[in-house]
């Protein structure tokens, strides 16, 4: 059986999984309208401040050798060895990095001092390897906004596989003109925070984040969550590179795989909802071709907009703490239904005893991937 | 025992499938007009072809050489087909397009079409979409082929219900440019020109370096 561990979270609404959950559950946000280095207009984007990652700086050996992104990752990483007390050097633990632009700011010319090799995902791993030692090189995982659940997934093969005892899949992406610009050429940002699932939704806020959890078999490491990562699939649309299937295909196929049918003990679906037209009508309709109407859903991104690589992981640990407080998470900024597929969002905060949820993502290049995590 | 039932190998201007060289343009050619001359020499029509970037480009004329005598794709429930590429720049030749498109305020034109290729998986999607392939996907970025990660991840699709699987490497960084796709298969003894070697690391470092390149 294979197992969630230790987790950390280190968003705008906190550094550690403890405080976002806090900060969730009081119904605080992290996006917000900001003015950016770059630009004379405000964009509402989720963004970490600047002065709370000074204070954290002291934690990290060499603080001003790494970029924001790894400075963030060492932090996130080393928070879940700590709690695990797992040693980095162990041979049997693996590092899977999940990123969509990891340090794509160095093309920004933003640091003086880092060789701009870092670039590359494949040597900004191991940078992170070198400082932490590890036994292995990391996997470096880079598929779109499904990285993160995707890398859970992996994580989960990899163990049964037999090659590893532990793998901690840590997720990160930063806020970059270089992303902002992008999806604004696309017209798919908001300028307020986003409204997933809502009739009024116009599209995504962009945030930064990066999240780490451990995958184990050690049953001793599965407290206090005791659950278990039942299945994952993934699943492409072939359908169009940058819009998702109307019918919800690949996703549909995810659905059908992970849930084969039983569908009773499902708490909630943690849903992908960017708040891009599209992309949540999409998922509306896979979910209810899957039969799973009932099922109450959220999307995260009305918290911490859409963070790319972290996305998958940091939407899973909220997941699991939210199932460990059996509590259903409020879908922020949902107020009245703006989808076509029959589904029941989670409209306020509420307690609710469950042993199972869903998390799905969706992204540009047709993926899907989706997961089911249960109680042991 | 799983097996590679075929490959297709895109360096130096030339293509070689099964370790045979079948096309080679002039190596003075730019990496633009050397897919444009290897996409006339394939014979396919596929007006998306023009569209993508030079990494997707890349990926689909090495997938297409590598699938073309085969019967992978009729042979493969394609819902259990998965693809699994990877390379050591991801999407960074298209991303410097794009930050180059932002990098001067009073010439700022960033584009969807340049933007929507910033992913590395995007090669993937293309794949998909020329085949309806709609199985797993996974995009992996290692400092060089990395053949033990690849075989790994895709005994391990296998075990978990793949049946078929699109692997490889395709990487495109300034004036450098590689790609090789092998073709693996659940054991089963149907298939049309089969090279049929052992999915394992062996096989995939032995037929990588297979290829004897004009030089």
């Amino acid at each position: 059986m294979i197992f969630t561990s230790c987790n950390n979270i280190i968003s705008p609404l906190g550094f550690s999984t403890q405080e976002n959950y806090q900060a969730v559950s009081n119904s605080i946000i992290g996006v917000k309208k900001i003015k950016l280095p770059f630009s004379q207009d405000e964009f509402c984007v989720a963004k970490i401040s600047d002065d709370k990652v000074q204070e954290q700086l002291t934690h990290i050996k060499n603080a001003g050798t790494h970029t924001k992104l790894e400075q963030l990752s060492i932090l996130s990483i080393q928070d879940v060895l700590n709690q695990s007390g797992i040693h980095p050097k162990d041979n049997r633990t693996l590092l899977i990095y999940s990123t969509t632009k990891g340090n794509i700011d160095i093309l920004e010319n933003t640091y003086k001092n880092i060789d701009s090799k870092r670039v590359y995902l494949s040597v900004f791993a191991k940078h992170l390897q070198s400082y932490f030692q590890l036994a292995h090189t990391p996997v470096v995982l880079s598929n779109a906004c499904i990285s993160g659940i995707l890398a859970i997934i992996i994580a989960k093969r990899f163990i049964e596989q037999g090659a590893y005892d532990n793998v901690l899949v840590c997720g990160g992406d930063i806020l970059s003109e270089f992303t902002i610009s992008g999806f604004k050429s696309f017209n798919a940002l908001s300028n307020e925070p986003s409204k997933p699932f809502d009739a009024n939704r116009v599209g995504i806020n962009l945030g930064e984040a990066v999240s780490t959890i451990l995958v184990t078999n050690q049953k001793e490491l599965a407290t206090p969550y005791n659950t278990q990562i039942v299945s994952g699939v993934s699943a492409n649309d072939a359908n169009h590179i940058s819009g998702p299937s109307r019918t919800g295909d690949g996703l549909f196929q995810c659905l059908t795989q992970i849930t084969d049918k039983n569908t009773n003990d499902i708490g909630f679906i943690s849903a992908h909802g960017t708040a891009t037209p599209f992309n949540d009508e999409m998922e509306s309709i896979a979910f209810d071709r899957a039969g799973l109407h009932t099922i109450p859903v959220n999307s995260l991104k009305g918290y911490y907009g859409h963070t790319l690589g972290a996305a998958g992981v940091l939407e899973t640990v909220l997941s699991l703490e939210s199932m460990k407080h059996h509590r259903l998470i409020k879908s922020e900024g949902y107020e009245t239904k703006g989808v076509t597929g029959n589904i029941t969002m989670i409209e306020s905060h509420q307690d609710k005893n469950f042993t199972s949820f869903i998390k799905t993502a969706s992204g540009f290049g047709g993926c899907n991937a989706v997961a089911l995590f249960r109680k042991i | 025992m799983n097996t590679i039932n075929s490959y297709a190998h895109i360096k130096y201007n030339q293509v070689s499938v099964n370790g045979e060289i079948v096309f080679q343009s002039n190596p003075s050619l730019s990496l633009a007009e050397f897919l444009s001359e290897a996409y006339k020499a394939l014979g396919v029509s596929y007006p998306k072809f023009h569209k993508m970037d030079a990494q997707c480009k890349l990926g689909f004329l090495c997938a297409e050489f590598a699938l073309k005598e085969t019967s992978f794709l009729t042979e493969n429930d394609l819902t259990k087909t998965a693809i699994v590429l990877s390379n050591a720049a991801s999407s960074l030749e298209t991303d410097r397009i794009h930050q180059h498109s932002i990098d001067d305020r009073s010439n700022y034109f960033p584009s969807p079409a340049v933007f929507v290729y910033t992913l590395p998986n995007i090669t993937i999607g293309e794949l998909a979409i020329k085949h309806k392939i709609t199985g797993e996907n996974a995009f992996f970025v290692s400092e060089q082929l990395d053949a033990n990660l690849l075989v790994n991840y895709t005994e391990s699709l296998i075990q978990s219900g793949s049946e078929a699987a699109i692997v490889g490497w395709v990487e495109v960084d300034g004036a450098n440019f590689e790609a090789f796709i092998f073709l693996s298969e659940k054991q089963k003894d149907t298939n049309k020109n089969a090279i049929f070697k052992p999915l394992n690391q062996t096989s995939v470092i032995t037929i990588y370096n297979q290829t004897i390149w004009t030089h």
